[in-house]
């Protein structure tokens, strides 16, 4: 089992990761791997009481993500990980090989970002993140919704307000 | 983006914020039911950054003097949104997992303050919820 989705979206923990995905996939634990809700308590908090009771939610930055990995991946129980940006999954990839793809899930509008796809909005330098993810060996693609058809990562950034 | 009403005697007291068109949705069933939709205005987070849903919830409390927040799923962006919102403020409520008997108790529920109107409401939402099988 281990983890069946490896998901970008500053959403982090919400409907569609819990309900969206987590239920087609029998999700039984999260990793939410993001420096800052790691090292807040109250943070933590939040996110826990939005889990169902049959979640299993780990925090982690991305130091300790890199260094738990292989404990994730052989965990029995289907489980998805949610990175809340580019830069953090870009850090991950880097330290463990055997991430083979990611999702890119939700990333939406703020300032100097442009739109690729509704649920997509990208800075120059998380497309740059993204491309070097995919040179090394990590399949890229969009899609929100397992119902919704998976874009790649080329697709993506061949145009705007796709 | 948002609806309300503005005379005193249909002031808002209450956001509704929710996944897609689900509070737009909901507004617009207690208008059909009750015509008392300026007691609530609809919010939707569609396309809004975590960021962005807390900031659109804030300035709709700030222009209306709401004190309560309803939300779809417990585990939604809005939801997380609005915990932040009471974690600072003691005079909010939050209720998540609103439904349509909820937003009528709550619309008629003018007597008492709005968060024990918001807890009343709430009561009335779960026990809404009926399973109905041919025996």
């Amino acid at each position: 089992m281990g983890i069946h989705l490896y998901r970008i979206d500053d959403r982090l923990i919400h409907g569609q990761v819990v309900v969206g995905w987590g239920q087609p996939l029998n999700a039984r634990f999260l990793i939410l791997v993001d420096d800052l809700v790691a090292s807040s308590d109250w943070e933590k908090e939040l996110y826990r009481m939005a889990v169902p009771p049959e979640m299993d939610i780990y925090f982690a930055d991305v130091a300790t993500a890199v260094r738990d990995h292989a404990r994730y991946a052989a965990d029995p129980r289907p489980g998805i990980l949610i990175a809340g940006d580019t830069e953090s999954m870009h850090r991950l990839a880097k330290g463990v090989k055997a991430i083979g793809s990611v999702n890119l899930g939700g990333i939406h509008h703020r300032a100097g970002r442009t739109e690729r796809l509704r649920y997509v909005f990208l800075t120059p330098a998380e497309e740059q993140q993204l491309r070097e993810l995919e040179a090394s060996g990590v399949e890229v693609t969009a899609q929100d919704v397992p119902s919704a058809r998976a874009v790649p990562l080329a697709e993506v950034l061949e145009g705007q307000s796709k | 983006m948002s609806n309300s009403g503005e005379s005193e005697s249909n002031k808002a007291r209450a956001i509704v914020i929710g996944h897609g068109d689900f509070s737009a949705g909901l507004v617009s069933a207690v208008d059909q039911i009750c015509g008392m939709a300026g007691r609530l205005v609809g919010l939707s987070m569609m396309g809004l950054t975590p960021e962005d849903i807390e900031t659109a919830i804030r300035a709709e409390l700030a222009r209306t003097g709401a004190h309560v927040i309803f939300t779809d799923l417990p585990a939604g962006s809005a939801t997380l949104a609005a915990r932040r919102i009471v974690k600072e403020d003691a005079s909010m409520v939050l209720v998540s997992g609103v439904n349509l008997a909820t937003l009528l108790d709550f619309v008629f529920n003018t007597a008492v303050s709005p968060s024990e109107a918001a807890r009343s409401a709430a009561e009335r939402g779960k026990a809404s919820l009926i399973v109905v099988e041919r025996s």
